[in-house]
Order: C-alpha cells, then structure tokens, then sequence
C-alpha cells in the first residue's frame, strides 16, 4: 500500500511527499507498523539509507522490528507508544548533527506530533520527510479545552478532555501537530448531526 | 478638549454604547453598493480630521473598557497572547511605535520621555506612570509586546518575514473574529488564511503578500475588514465558540435593530525598524444596525450589500442564519435613492 492520497484540501492542511533517499545522510526514522513498509521501500531504492539512521519503532510487533533490523541500521528501538517515544526522539534531535534527515512515516497524529518536536527543537522543516500509511485517524486539538484526542477516526467526535461535540476540520497546526476540533452544537445546544467515517 | 471615556461592558450585560460622534466617525468599510474580496490597501494614517484613520493609532470613547474587556479574557485564558522566543526584540519594536505614536498624537493623554534607553511613560486614561530601561524585559511586568498591547485597542500579530514568506510568530489577541491565535501562531500567510473560502483560487492572498514583503521602514498602510457580530462582544473566539454561539440564535425582528452589530476591523501594517518584523495591528469598531441606519447613506448601502452577498462570504462571516431578518429590517431604509461613492456619510 503506497503513500496515501489525500483530497485536496485547504493550504494548511498538511500533505505528504513520501520518504525520498538522500544518500549518505545521517538519519532519525520514526515509523508505526504500517509506516515500517515506507522505510523498508526507502532502503530498496538507497542502500546508503540505514547505515547512519537510528530507527523509532512505536507500538509495532516483533517481526515488523525484526525486519528492520535486517536491514542494517545504527540502531533500531521499539517502544510501546508515542509519549514513550518522545523523549528518545528529543534526545536523538539535540545530538543530531548539521544534514540529519528526519524520516516519519505512518499515521497522522505521528508525523504531526514528531515533527512538531522536531520544528520546536530548531530543526529546518525541509529536512523532514514524512509518508502517510496505515490507518487516517487523526490528532485533533480540541479549541476550547485545548486537549488533544488522537485516534479520531469519525466527525463529528467527542473531546476526551471536556465532553464536547466537536466537528473535525481540515486546518491544522504544525507547531501542535494536530487538526482543529471545533464545538460542533455551539449555537443550537444538543442538535449534532449524524456521525460519519472521517474520508482520506 | 479632554476625551470622555465610556464606562461599559463588551459582555454579561452588553452596556456598550457609541456616542453620535463615535457614529459618525464609524469606519464604515463599503465605498459602493456591493462587496467581494479585494486587497483594497491604502496609506495609513492619513484621512479627514477627527476619522479613525487621523493617526497611527486612533484611541476613541471605548478604550478604557476594551482594555478592562482585554483584562478579563486574559485572566481567563493567558494563552491569548504570545510571543514565540526569537520575537522579543519585535515587540520592543512595537513598544516603541506605540508610545512615540501616542505621546505625539494624544499629549493630553500619553507622555513619553526618553534619556537614552531610560524611559519614562505616562498613559492617564489608565493610570499608569511607568520608568522602565528599553530593550531590558526585566524592568517591564509583562514582555514588551504584551506591556504595551495590554494599553493598546485592537488585536497584533507580529509577523517575522523569512523564506518569501510571513510567519505569525506572536500576537496579543483577544478582539478577534473567530480564529485562535495558539492554534495559528507559527503559521505561515497561506496556512493561517486557508479557512478563508474563494480568496485564494481568486488570487487575493499572493497579491497582498507580495504586497506586504514590499513593505519598506516608515512606510505605513492599512485596510478595511468587516464581519457582522451578535452583541457588542469583542471575545468571539473560537475558544468561548461554545459560550458565545447560542447568542447568535436570539435575533428577532424587533431586536435585530440593536442586537445585531457591524464588526469592521481597521487593519494596518507597520515594518518595524530593529527586528524588521511586519506589525499588523487588527482594530475592532462595532457599530448596531440602529447607529448605522442614522446615517441614511449607510442604511441604504447597507441593504443593498447584505441583500445582494455570495452566500458563500455570508456563512464565512457568520451571519447566512441571521440575513433575512437583517435584510427585511434594512429595506426599511432603503428609498432606492443613489448613494455617493467613497464610505464617508455624506453632511
């Protein structure tokens, strides 16, 4: 299953070019279970991809592991989530040297979240590559509460912070690196329109 | 002459009030019969004695109150201003636009003294005497940005210019028609304008960047934005979405004369000297369809331009539920006479 396509959208809706060699540089790659398959594609097309790239498997099983491993990288890590994750990705960001690429591939709320660390850490956002695969659930930020739900898969949803409805938008934040939830019944308290599957 | 301040509230109770004078020199955004988009930039200041645009920074009858309103939504939620770290010399940039604007224009009200980077200000309307060391954020209670937005009408966005483009790095925002700054701080033009439908398949927002990079020191503009609003509030936030929203659903027809308010924004653009960041001041005017209408070139223009909208513009602007009634009210006041061109009403 190649990189997603997404309906085009609004300008600040973020889009994914797919993970692109750049031969030679020292990498950190962090990837879901479903993201694994783009960073296993990318070393078929660069041999010179792994041998400088420390790998951050999140919450992906033993044989997705094993075959990374297989290709040879610096290091290869499997943690159970993306809150264990961070602090390894933060301290892999301030040692990096001068060119290191950061590869993100999988879902949405990973990509969001990891490269706003990276964007927060001084990193140059092109030196961020990203490729969607797997699962279009997303990380939204609730505007009224400002608490982050991850995993929306439905619009609208209900904030897991302050129990609103909130209807799903496409504007998005890469500081927060998440979408937008808005109160969907704010004028017409209670009167909340029919939940959908969120569309790529 | 000594400028009297109103004592009222942008909330709860909604005592808000413009004076016939306030009316009259009301920056009304429409100089013909209809509206679309249009980058509409102009020279700031630089208008008719006594308008908004006289000087740099107009400070009317509503200042004292808007700056207790500020108070409040920051209490509520300090997130409503920020500053990302680079932008602090921006906003001692601000600062300095600010009191040196003021202190000229308004002496009754503002002082400034300056011996090197000891200065000393004096705003009277709100009571503040202040000796502070410039470009030194340890001899101010707040950051510079905030000290002086926390004394300034209006919304700010500090815009950092890099890679072609315009970067809201920081911002005090608590007046706004309905966008967030913490989610859009950090945002590029593009990014924090995306919601806007039409503008940018119409060319709008490339025109008005490429317009703002140009933007040289001392050089000054502004524009006229407008929305329509329920109640004199100024806090509609996506962040009180919930709070406010409901208040949209009480127009009637025989409230909708003093409920329903015209929101016109008076933007400006200023390049600051030092950070060569790009101020962005967003001045909020609120005037009700009542006030309005005593100005019959108004009431008929009006009318025309709400009756004849893209429906689109109207759902964006937040007022497609409310526009039968507010158009039906309006016809009242439209005999179908011309109107003069130019936005002024006419003596």
């Amino acid at each position: 299953m190649p990189n997603t396509v997404f309906s085009p959208s609004i300008e600040s809706r973020p889009t994914y070019a797919g993970l692109a060699p750049r031969p030679g540089a020292p990498a950190i790659m962090v990837a879901d279970e479903a993201g694994a398959a783009a960073v296993t594609h990318l070393a078929t097309v660069d041999a010179t991809a792994m041998a400088k790239a420390h790998v951050v498997l999140v919450g992906a099983p033993a044989e997705t592991s094993d075959a990374l491993a297989a290709l040879s990288p610096a290091a290869v890590q499997t943690v159970p989530d993306l809150d264990t994750a961070t602090p390894i990705v933060e301290q892999l960001l301030s040692q990096a040297r001068m060119g290191t690429q950061l590869f993100l591939a999988g879902s949405e709320g990973l990509m969001g979240h990891i490269s706003a660390i990276a964007l927060a850490s001084g990193m140059a956002l092109e030196d961020i590559q990203m490729e969607h695969r797997g699962s279009i659930a997303r990380r939204m930020q609730c505007v009224h509460c400002k608490g982050i739900t991850d995993g929306v898969t439905t619009d609208p949803f209900t904030c897991s912070h302050c129990g609103l409805t909130l209807f799903v938008r496409d504007h998005f934040s890469r500081r927060l690196g998440a979408f937008q939830g808005v109160c969907v019944d704010a004028e017409t308290p209670g009167d909340i329109p029919a939940t959908e599957e969120i569309r790529p | 002459m000594t400028m009297q301040f109103n004592d009222e509230t942008f909330r709860g109770d909604y005592t808000y009030r413009n004076s016939p004078e306030a009316i009259r020199r009301f920056p009304f955004p429409f100089d013909q019969d209809s509206y679309m988009y249009s980058v509409n930039i102009e020279q700031h200041p630089g208008g008719p004695q006594g308008s908004p645009f006289e000087h740099m920074f107009d400070v009317d009858e509503h200042y004292v109150a808007e700056m207790r309103d500020r108070e409040i939504t920051l209490a509520e939620d300090p997130l409503r201003c920020q500053s990302l770290p680079h932008m602090e010399l921006a906003g001692w940039d601000l600062l300095e636009l600010i009191m040196v604007s003021k202190a000229r224009d308004y002496p009754d009200l503002f002082s400034l003294t300056r011996d090197g980077n000891d200065w000393h200000w004096v705003n009277k309307p709100m009571g503040i005497d202040k000796r502070f060391t410039f470009l030194d954020a340890a001899t101010l209670p707040y950051g510079p940005m905030e000290y002086i937005t926390r004394q300034t009408q209006g919304d700010f966005a500090l815009l950092h210019e890099r890679d072609g483009n315009l970067w809201m790095d920081a911002g005090m925002v608590t007046s706004q028609a309905d966008w967030s700054l913490d989610f859009d701080v950090g945002m590029n033009f593009f990014e924090w304008h995306a919601p806007v439908p039409k503008a940018r398949q119409m060319g709008v927002f490339d025109k008005a960047l490429k317009f703002l990079l140009a933007v040289g020191q001392g050089q000054h503009y502004r524009r006229l934005n407008w929305t329509m609003t329920v109640n004199p509030r100024l806090d509609t936030s996506p962040e009180n979405y919930h709070k406010w929203g409901p208040e949209k659903r009480t127009i009637t027809p025989e409230n909708v004369g003093h409920k329903q308010f015209l929101r016109v924004e008076l933007q400006t653009f200023f390049r600051l000297p030092r950070s060569n960041a790009l101020a962005f001041p967003i001045r909020c005017y609120l005037a009700s369809l009542d006030d309005l209408v005593t100005q019959p070139k108004w009431g008929r223009r009006l009318h025309r331009v709400l009756r004849d909208i893209d429906p689109d513009l109207a759902d964006y602007k937040g007022f497609a539920v409310n526009r039968e009634v507010i158009v039906n009210y309006l016809s009242q006041y439209d005999d179908g006479e011309p109107t003069s061109p130019g936005i002024f009403p006419e003596d």
